[in-house]
Parts: C-alpha cells; structure tokens; sequence
C-alpha cells in the first residue's frame, strides 16, 4: 500500500501576528515555523501507525513550498515516512496547491491520501476536497479514526454534534483531526535517519490560480475587560442581560 | 444569473446554519442585482417553502433519498450539475462541517474560486473581495476571487439570520443519479446537549476546575443557559472531558455569541479557537490569567465560590 501524506509549514502557534508591505504580506521576521500541527499530529502519525501494522506500506510525504520549507520536511521524516516530495511553488491559493500534489498523486499511484483538516495559518481546509476532485476519488473530512482492512475503509468523520460512521473503499482522501492518532516526538534514530531519507524536489506544472490575497487586517482590539467582584455575581449576570444581551 | 444557496440538512431538518446562508445569500443576490435561489439535496420534513422568508424565491429540492447522508463526491456533482444549469454567478454554503467537505470540490469542478469562513459580505466595488478569518482569528484575510463564478462559504455564526416575509416556489429536481461512495454505518449522536459547533453560548472548563467530578456545576450552569459545553485541551487530554470538546488551535473552532470560560488560563493556543466569540467572560482566580486580556467581562475569584452563585442569580432570573 501507498499512502501520501501532506505537510504544510506554519507559523509557531504561539506567533506574532503583524503585516507588511502596505498590509500585503505576513511579516515572518522572527517567526519560528513548525509542521502544521494536524499534519504532524494526526495525519502523519496516523499513516505512521498504519505503516507499523503492516511494513510493506510505503509512506511519502509532499509539500508544496519554497526552499525553506525543507528543515519542516526533515522534522517530518524524522517522525516517519520513506521519503519525501517537494513541489517548488510559494503559491497560496489552495487549487493551485491542489493541483500540484493531485499531479504528483496521479503519478505515483497512491492508495490513500490523508491530509490535515486545515493549516493554522490560512484556515481553508480545502486541499483534501479539491485534491480528491481532481482525482476523481471520495473525500472523507475530518476523521477522528481510520481502520483499514485489506482496500475497505471504516471511518469516523466529525458532524454536528456527534460522529458518525462511514465505509469506503480505496483510494481515499481524508482529512484527519483530533482522535486519529496521539502527538509523538521525533527520537534520535528517527532524525538521523531523516537526513539521509530521499527528498525530491519537483518544478511546479502551470496552473492559473482562482483566488489571490488582496490584503490582511488586524482584526479591532478589544475594549478592555470589565471586572465585576466576586461578591456581586449578580451584578455580572445583570450586565450579560441588559448590556451585552447574551443570556 | 442568480446566487444559489446550498441548504444543508441533518436526518431531514434543515440545520441553522443554513438561515444563515440564505440570509447572506439572498443579501449578495441583492447587491449584484439579480435572484437567490436555495437548493436542498435529500428527502426532508421541514416546510421548506416558508425558508422563502429569509429572501430567497426559489428552491429546487433534490429529493432523492440516496443523497440523505454526506458524500462529499455526489453532493458536489449534483450541485455543480443545477448550478450550471441556472447559471449561479455566486454560490454560498455555509462552512459548517458538510461546507468544508463540499466546497473544496465544488470549486475544483466547476473551476471557481472558493474563499472558505467568510465574516463579511463581499466587496464588489473594484472587482469580487470577500473578508475571512486567518491566523486562527489572529488576522483577516481580503480574498479577492478571480473566476466567472465564485464561492463563498460562510463561517457559521458570522453574519446573522434575519427573515422578513415571503415564501419560496419549490421546484423538484432532478440530476444525473450519482451513487454515493461513501456509506454511512451509524451514527453517534450527542443527546440533551447543544452541539458546540452550532451553540450560541458556551461554558467551558479548564484544569482549574481540578477534575471530572466537579463538571456537574458546568454542565448545571450550560443547561440553564441553552449552551454547549467545551473545555481546554489540558482538560481534553487528561480525559476528564471527551475530544469533541476539546476547543483551541488543535481542536475546535468556535465563535459563539457567550464564551464563558471558567479556570482556564487562557494561553495563545486555546484563545486560537475561541477569539471569535462575541462576548468573553472570564472567571479565573489569578487576577495575572492572560485570559482577562482577551476577555468583555470577567470575575477574579474561585469557580467554586463564584459558579455556583452564578447558577442561583440565573436561576432567579428566569424565575426557578
Ligand atoms: C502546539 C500547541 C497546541 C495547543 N493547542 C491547544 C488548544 O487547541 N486548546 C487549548 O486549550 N490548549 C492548547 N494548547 C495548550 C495550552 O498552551 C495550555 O497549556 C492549555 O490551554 C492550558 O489549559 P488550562 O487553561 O485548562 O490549564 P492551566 O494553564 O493549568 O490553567 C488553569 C487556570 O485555572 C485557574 N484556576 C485554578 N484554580 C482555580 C479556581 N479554583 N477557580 C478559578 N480559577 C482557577 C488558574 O489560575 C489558571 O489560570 C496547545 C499547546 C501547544 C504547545
């Protein structure tokens, strides 16, 4: 079996937020980046379980990104993976970045494809959907569990209050979340073996983006935060009432 | 032309994040000059001509049973086969969790360009820009779409319901039989509570709280309030509450009218999830919680003194 899984890289989940360039462009100066933490947590170890069940699974990773997406990669394979793919484009809009890993998808024949629900950063959960469209294969968003038997999937997928149940057959996209596997740390074999692991780096196939970001904004400060002693609860209760009119 | 609006269902009732959608959408319908339309797949039990009073005229209803349950696959084939057909200039689906598995799809289909939780009506005035929330509700976003036909998908409890009068003419429909892939087993379902993703207000928990046996006044002070329960990912992870309520950058994002947040230190990570709500209360005994700076209204005092008064004045309030 062949399972692709998408990384992504992002800022720190603890960085600054700020713009440049006439609010054109997120200002990375200082910014530490990290492996989009639902790649990482869920969608990678996930595919890393599945692998430790049954060895002659291959695993590769794609992202699409600059250079300097390369040490994410790494910290990646570090945690598993045979070897990774990077597609050489900055672009932002997602059926750009679709595009590419769906070329890269159709070309090595993968059997499942398991992305993370969203980037922190842009917050589009929209790969997975528009990668499985492009394939022409079923999408499965946001999986809190994922069983293989033989090329029949068994699913959970988050709806509104609850989960349900679902079968598949590969190939499959899915989207994974919270529940799909359990945060691991990379050892020390699994990032010296990530230095010598192949990572290819292909050129962009032309595609015309659909979206492009016009500018960015900070959204309004907060006015302050009203405090209410502890000995007046009633007091609060009133102010939730009359003045913010939320109970 | 017209704006079509996807409107989702749950076992045959249409879901409130839907009003939602033909709201705004019947409003993009107005500022573009032309008409909403609604589409409904699968069978239903709502009287779906009385959704004509959230503005739209129309709804074709696709009542093919086999369309009931999710197929991310199906859903976009039929709906890109009647968009194309009414020639939809604009299509809105709430981004709720059917809206993050069909939108995507959809867009590649039908080659559209898609902005996903849109807040804010679009910008028509220097070609198509539609505001969402980026960054984890750290930042915005202006996306402008540059194709024919555009999608929106609106973030649930951004842009709020309002119905006037009208009913809307509904059409049957009928497309292409397309069979669903993927099969939905069973269901599990979440009784006598307010699912979080669609619930107004919130009360969530954090290790403040000290362990699992003291939720009763949480879940006490929830069910006087009709709200959803959530709690931090430290709480999350210690099992003392089930994932699904896991609330922050890695688990749930929210954006309620009321988050009331009770011993929960407030870090970068879980406000991540929860900076969109409109009105944040704190109750936190460290007058230093980074949670107050984020925060409307707050108490500085201990949940188990404070909470429990806070049950007995809501309470009197509604008079029990
Ligand atoms: C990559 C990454 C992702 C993360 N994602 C998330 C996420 O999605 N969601 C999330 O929540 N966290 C997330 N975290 C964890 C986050 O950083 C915090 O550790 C976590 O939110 C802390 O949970 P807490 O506030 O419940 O606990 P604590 O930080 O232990 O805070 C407990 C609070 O309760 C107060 N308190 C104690 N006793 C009482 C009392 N009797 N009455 C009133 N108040 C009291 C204390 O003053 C304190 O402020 C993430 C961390 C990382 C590194």
């Amino acid at each position: 079996m062949k399972i692709l899984v998408c990384i992504s890289k992002t800022p720190d989940t603890t960085a600054k937020i700020a713009f440049t360039d006439n609010n054109t462009k997120f200002a990375t100066e200082g910014v530490q980046w990290i492996i989009n933490p639902y790649d990482e947590w869920y969608a990678l170890v996930r595919a890393i379980e599945l692998k430790e069940k049954d060895p002659s699974t291959i695993i590769h990773l794609v992202t699409v990104g600059s250079a300097d997406a390369e040490p994410i990669i790494r910290k990646a394979l570090a945690l598993g993976g045979d070897e990774a793919i990077r597609i050489n484009s900055d672009s932002s809009d997602s059926y750009t970045i679709a595009y590419q890993i769906a070329e890269i998808a159709r070309q090595g024949a993968y059997d499942l494809i398991f992305t993370g629900k969203e980037t922190i950063d842009y917050n589009g959960s929209s790969i997975g959907g528009m990668l499985a469209e492009l394939l022409d294969i079923p999408f499965v968003s946001l999986a809190t569990k994922f069983e293989l038997n033989g090329t029949a999937a068994t699913i959970n997928r988050e709806i509104e209050g609850g989960e349900e149940t679902c079968e598949a057959n590969l190939p499959l996209v899915v989207s994974c979340q919270k529940g799909m596997a359990e945060q691991r740390i990379p050892n020390m074999k699994g990032i010296m073996s990530a230095r010598t692991k192949p990572l290819k780096v292909t050129e962009p196939v032309a595609v015309e983006a659909l979206t492009s970001v016009a500018s960015f904004e900070l959204p309004p400060a907060k006015a302050g935060v009203k405090l209410v002693d502890a000995e007046n609860v009633a007091e609060l209760v009133r102010l939730l009432k009359e003045e913010a009119k939320v109970i | 032309m017209s704006v079509l609006i996807f409107i989702d269902q749950s076992e045959g009732r249409i879901k409130k994040t839907s009003y939602e959608a033909l709201t705004y959408g019947a409003k993009v319908a107005e500022q573009i000059g032309t008409e909403a339309i609604g589409v409904l797949l699968g069978t239903s039990s709502d009287e779906l001509a009385a959704l004509g009073k959230y503005g739209v005229k129309k709804i074709h209803h696709v009542a093919d049973a086999n369309l009931n349950h999710l197929d991310a696959q199906a859903y976009a084939a039929v709906l890109a086969e009647i968009a194309t057909n009414l020639g939809a200039a604009v299509i809105v689906v709430s981004n709720n969790l059917t809206g993050k598995a069909v939108a995507p799809r959809l867009s590649a289909r039908l080659k559209a360009g898609l902005v996903s939780g849109a807040n804010a009506l679009p910008d028509t005035s220097n070609g198509f820009t539609v505001r969402k929330g980026v960054f984890s509700g750290k930042g915005y976003a202006h996306i402008s779409i540059h194709t024919p036909v555009k999608i929106i998908a609106l973030s649930p409890n951004s842009y709020e319901t309002r119905s006037g009068e009208g009913t809307a003419e509904v059409v049957p429909a009928t497309t292409a039989a397309v069979a669903s892939k993927v099969k939905v087993v069973s269901t599990q379902k979440i009784t006598g509570q307010v699912p979080l993703s669609e619930a107004e207000r919130v009360v969530s928990g954090g290790r403040g709280l000290k362990g699992p046996e003291n939720w009763g006044m949480i879940e006490e002070l929830a069910g006087l309030l009709d709200a959803g329960t959530a709690c931090s990912r430290a709480v999350a992870d210690a099992h003392w509450r089930p994932h699904h309520e896991h609330v922050g950058q890695t688990g749930g994002s929210i954006a309620p009218n009321l988050y009331l947040a009770i011993g929960i230190s407030g870090a970068i990570q879980h406000l991540a999830g929860v900076n969109r709500s409109k009105v944040i209360v704190v109750i936190n005994k460290d007058p230093e919680a980074p949670f107050f700076k984020a925060a409307d209204y707050g108490i500085v005092g201990d949940a188990f003194d404070v909470v429990p008064k806070m049950i007995a004045e809501v309470k009197k309030l509604k008079g029990i």
